[in-house]
């Protein structure tokens, strides 16, 4: 089986600053990546570049099929494979919650307004908002606008999602709720990359784990591993969370 | 035979004239709007040589005082089309080439105000460049841009009194031509600043309302 994501020797430099130096792994479908690391360590921008967000100086990437590194990727047609949800939710505060779900399929996919209705009232049951259809995004808790965000990504049927620092803006009980939510998706089969500080959650539900130091994937296996790490970075890394 | 003195006749035809400043200043903000928007869009597009060109008509259109624009196109069009050319078109095409100028680099200012992360989302959902721009970016940017063109929108009733100087008769002109005949400058041209006011002031109100309520939804 072909992995849905595979990166090889990715460099990513912004002028100077070399973010990314030679960069390499891959996820199967129906993996679960949990890439950790200190802040600045580039897993972010590795993130971003799966996603086309960043383009990369050197390597190469394949997602779902799209050669990402190719100047002639076709960005919509890899965005219609691929979910990214952020830190920020991002949601479009001048639409219903509904609404922000129905723009991407009605307007990418042009299926019809009832049918992308059902669809928002699926993927909302999906992140169990069934009865926030009708607010705007100011009106939900942190956690629930990121729930929102989870769900329209979802509703575009990706092959991959993308958690950037999802819950990194919230409270440890709007993180738990989110985190459920993950949790669910990971079990549903979704192939997932987060990039992520919770590492019970990286420890428990990721197949895989990437720990990355100084622009390099320094270690990485298992979600045990981060019970017995192997390079002293990791072990350092692992032991300051506690 | 005594002195023509101040009467109502005179106001009807300043009103007459108001008329007219209100139809310039019309013309000034639909031709400017339109003009301006595709100003904007170039200003902020994907092509360098759009976004320079853009540029470029911006900074040489605020450069340029509206009275010299409107003597330059006012003379300009007479060269090539001969004299009797409607002043109105004149003018109109002058302040609409004003109000381009100014309203295209003050909506680029509100569309820039909307976070980059709203592109970034809206792009990573596939939507095109345009739909982007229509369904997610600018339906924001509009409740930023409401108080501040609102408020440019005073500014332009304001300088249609300038198109007087290329013989167009509006409010301002008016009032110069009932002074010449009655010599009544004190009288007449508070006249004319009342109605100035009466025009611009319920405009200056609704901006400050938006305002407010843009205040209160931002929060």
């Amino acid at each position: 089986m072909s992995p849905v994501v595979k990166l090889s020797n990715v460099h990513k430099y912004f002028g100077a600053l070399k973010v990314l130096e030679g960069v390499s792994f891959e996820v199967e479908r129906g993996g679960v990546a949990a890439v950790i690391g200190q802040s600045g360590s580039g897993k972010s921008t590795a993130l971003r570049c799966i996603n086309a967000l960043e383009t990369i100086q050197d390597g190469t990437i394949e997602v779902c099929g799209h050669a990402v590194g190719d100047p002639k990727l076709d960005r919509r047609a890899l965005r219609q494979d691929v979910g990214i949800v952020f830190q920020s939710y991002n949601l479009f505060p001048h639409l219903t919650v509904e609404q922000n779900i129905m723009l991407a399929p009605t307007c990418v996919k042009s299926i019809g307004k009832s049918e992308a209705r059902d669809l928002a009232r699926d993927v909302l049951a999906q992140v169990g908002l069934s009865e926030k259809a009708q607010q705007y995004p100011e009106q939900l808790s942190g956690g629930q606008q990121q729930r929102v965000a989870i769900a329209r990504s979802l509703a575009m049927q990706p092959k991959l999602m993308l958690f950037d620092e999802v819950t990194s803006a919230l409270d440890p009980q709007l993180t738990g709720e989110v985190l459920k939510v993950m949790e669910d998706l990971a079990r549903g089969g979704m192939t997932m990359i987060l990039v992520t500080h919770e590492m019970a959650f990286a420890r428990k539900v990721a197949s895989q784990v990437i720990y990355m130091h100084k622009g390099q994937v320094w270690e990485t296996g298992p979600g045990s591993m981060l019970d017995a790490p192997k390079t002293p970075e990791l072990a350092n890394f692992v032991g300051s969370g506690l | 035979m005594t002195t023509p003195t101040f009467s109502l006749l005179h106001v009807e035809f300043l009103a007459w004239a108001a008329l007219w400043t209100l139809g310039l200043s019309a013309i000034a903000f639909v031709g400017g709007g339109l003009l301006g928007f595709g100003v904007m869009l170039a200003r902020i597009g994907p092509s360098k040589l759009l976004r320079r060109a853009a540029s470029t008509y911006i900074q040489i259109v605020q450069g340029t005082p509206l009275l010299i624009l409107l003597f330059l196109i006012y003379y300009g069009i007479a060269i090539f089309a001969g004299p009797g050319f409607p002043a109105i078109l004149a003018a109109g095409a002058g302040l609409t080439i004003y109000a381009s100028g100014f309203l295209a680099e003050i909506w680029r200012g509100c569309i820039e105000a909307v976070p980059k992360t709203q592109w970034e989302a809206a792009e990573c959902l596939a939507l095109t460049r345009w739909q982007r721009m229509t369904r997610v970016i600018l339906p924001q940017a509009l409740r930023i841009a409401t108080p501040p063109t609102v408020g440019f929108l005073v500014q332009i009733v304001k300088n249609t009194s300038l198109a007087s100087v290329i013989g167009f008769i509006e409010l301002a002109q008016a009032g110069k031509l009932i002074n010449n005949s009655i010599f009544e400058p004190f009288t007449v041209f508070m006249v004319v600043a009342a109605f100035y006011f009466a025009i611009c002031f319920p405009l200056s109100m609704w901006s400050r309302k938006l305002e407010r309520k843009l205040n209160v939804a931002g929060r």
